[in-house]
């Protein structure tokens, strides 16, 4: 870094030319470090997919090999079999209806919060503060017991609701440090321009807190994408399998055929990589925004 | 690029309020102050905004947490009104059961190895990476790809590999380490380690990414300054870099630890209902799905989870109180030591 910025601006269009020789070094080695590190991360998500393409004599002659010839047997069969796309589209509802209602309702009390001058405004954000403290695993038996005193057993709505609840506190506290940086001036302005605060909501509020919204909706998503707990106590019925639990079904039902439950497997982690992929930068930026600012 | 990870974070530097203490300090500063009193309309505002999720909230958080403290004093299965009290009857079998005990010691050796396996790593890893060097944010990348993956698939994936006859202990075969292979799931001295080996892969990224947060955070200058004064690249990272990561380290750590004590997916996919307590991987989690739910006694779950609670609690202010109190005093420098 140093020698960089010393050398003259024309140089530094180009990498520099030689480097020293211990520096070159550290430099392998930290390369070396990288890659071992990327094979290691992603060994076993790779042994899924390429599992997926080989036939179950092949895995069991010979478990950590590559396919001889590249089936797509097994990933057709899954993806023409009616139960995956039934727990892709059991999931999506699940964790879009989750996300949606996270970010409104986070929104609209994280504003009241940051925007408003009320008595049990710190009261209130002390309240959710202390919902961190609160893992489902907690009220995991409670809550499969008033989910099926509300009638909502087997159905998306009884794993949708309580996640929408878990997820709420760590949306508030990070969504009213942003809602809370947008400077009284342009309130005040909008206020003058004949603004009400609930249109200063909308047409301000909203669009300059987007980072922070998104940031909120993807970890609810994939909070809830992943969400395996609750859906084991609230969903029974095959029909209503959220794709965790198919995955785990799958396993057991197929387990001789691991062929095709490797298949399954990384056909039911796709969506969540892709996802990921889309908005690594988010997600990242996100997390390390949420735990450290 | 990192302008959007820039602006994604509150321009105030803010960061989470850890519960129990720290909430209402940081809503000291009211943005306006126009008019003393509040008007009907104002009100009704209010009101709107904060009803519905503070109701769904209440419902479905804090209403569970208090039933699960009241049923934890009944036996019952689950049906009707329980009505059977007894008391602290549940919370006595519990403390003298011995499988709960070895859940407990479980949970308390994933909170350690957690913190001494993945802490290190992750801050080499971290300060690594930190350097300028091509594919950076592809490695960034890379390495949280574990941390995104469902606990399912990586539990459904990893047991595959590590049965008997599985992908891991062909490859160490074929690299000629097979009197490296093992029984990695079934045998009781071993489980508990490819449980942390999961572990440390799974969730390694998440650390990594939240130290190297915070290394960009560390104000250039000062490394500049070291530089001029002559000291080594490892001096500038013992003496620098870690005292002002402090911190960071601190707050990662105590979301590990309260998440080790809560682990329960991982364990229960690979080892299922049964086999984790003979494996020697059962979690106080695991333990209260299946003496409660599984086994028909919610009351006595509901008491696990009780437990499971405040011990989580009790963990949680201890940490606050002894290591996180000098971060929320303001203290940069508190030091790795």
């Amino acid at each position: 870094m140093a020698a960089t910025s010393v050398a003259p601006p024309l140089a530094r269009k180009r990498r520099p030319p030689r480097q020293h020789g211990a520096q070159r070094r550290a430099n392998a080695a930290v390369y070396a470090v990288a890659v071992l590190l990327i094979i290691v991360m992603l060994a076993p998500v790779a042994y899924i997919i390429i599992g997926g393409f080989r036939t179950n004599a092949e895995i069991t002659t010979d478990p950590s090999g590559f396919p001889r010839v590249w089936q797509v047997g097994n990933y057709v069969d899954v993806l023409t079999g009616g139960v995956f796309w039934q727990q892709v589209l059991n999931s999506t509802i699940a964790a879009v209806t989750t996300t949606v209602a996270v970010v409104a309702l986070g929104l609209m009390v994280s504003f009241a919060i940051a925007r408003y001058n009320f008595r049990g405004r710190g009261a209130l954000y002390a309240l959710y503060a202390a919902g961190l403290m609160f893992p489902m695993t907690v009220a995991i038996t409670p809550l499969y017991i008033m989910v099926r005193s509300i009638g909502l057993m087997n159905k998306l709505g009884g794993v949708i609701l309580p996640q929408i609840a878990f997820a709420l506190p760590v949306t508030v506290i990070i969504l009213v440090p942003f809602l809370r940086a947008i400077p009284t001036e342009l309130q005040e302005a909008a206020a003058i321009d004949g603004c009400s605060r609930l249109g200063f909501f909308w047409r301000m509020v909203l669009p300059l807190s987007l980072p922070g919204v998104i940031t909120v909706g993807i970890l609810a998503f994939i909070g809830s994408w992943n969400s395996y707990l609750l859906p084991l106590f609230i969903l029974n019925d095959d029909a209503a399998y959220t794709l965790p639990l198919g995955v785990q079904a799958f396993a057991s039902r197929y387990s001789v055929d691991t062929a095709r439950v490797l298949a399954f497997t990384s056909l039911a982690m796709l969506p969540a990589l892709a996802f990921f992929s889309l908005f690594e930068r988010r997600i990242v930026g996100g997390l390390t925004g949420a735990v450290k600012g | 690029m990192t302008s959007i990870s820039e602006s994604s974070r509150p321009a105030n530097g803010s960061r989470v309020d850890l519960p129990a203490g720290g909430g209402d300090t940081s809503v000291s500063s009211p943005p306006r102050r126009r008019r003393r009193g509040l008007g009907w309309a104002e009100r009704l505002e209010i009101v709107a905004l904060t009803g519905p999720a503070t109701i769904v909230f209440l419902a479905f958080v804090m209403f569970p947490v208090a039933m699960a403290a009241y049923y934890g004093f009944f036996r019952w299965e689950g049906y009707g009104v329980p009505t059977d009290f007894i008391g602290f009857q549940n919370y006595i079998t519990i403390i003298k059961d011995p499988i709960f005990h070895d859940a407990l010691k479980h949970n308390a050796f994933i909170v350690v190895m957690s913190l001494v396996l993945q802490g290190p790593a992750a801050l080499l890893l971290a300060l690594l990476m930190n350097r300028k060097m091509r594919g950076q944010s592809v490695i960034r990348v890379l390495i949280f790809v574990p941390y995104v993956i469902s606990e399912v698939v990586v539990g459904t994936g990893w047991s595959l590999m590590l049965q008997s006859a599985g992908a891991v202990n062909d490859a160490l075969e074929k690299i000629g380490l097979g009197f490296l292979a093992n029984e990695w799931l079934s045998d009781p001295d071993i489980a508990i380690w490819t449980l942390m080996l999961i572990i440390t892969w799974k969730y390694i990224g998440f650390a990594v990414i939240i130290f190297l947060a915070g290394l960009q955070g560390i104000p250039q200058e000062i490394y500049e300054a070291a530089q001029i004064d002559g000291a080594s690249y490892w001096q500038i990272q013992r003496r620098i870099t870690l005292p002002l990561l402090g911190p960071t380290i601190r707050i990662w750590a105590f979301l590990s630890m309260i998440g080790s004590l809560q682990l329960f997916d991982l364990v229960y996919i690979i080892w299922g209902q049964y086999i984790a307590s003979t494996a020697g991987t059962s979690t106080m989690a695991t333990y209260m799905v299946s003496y409660g739910r599984n086994a028909g006694s919610f009351g006595y779950g509901n008491a696990v989870a009780v437990v499971l609670f405040l011990i989580s609690l009790v963990c949680a202010l201890t940490y606050q109180r002894f290591v996180l109190r000098r971060d929320t005093e303001g203290a940069v420098t508190g030091g790795a030591r």
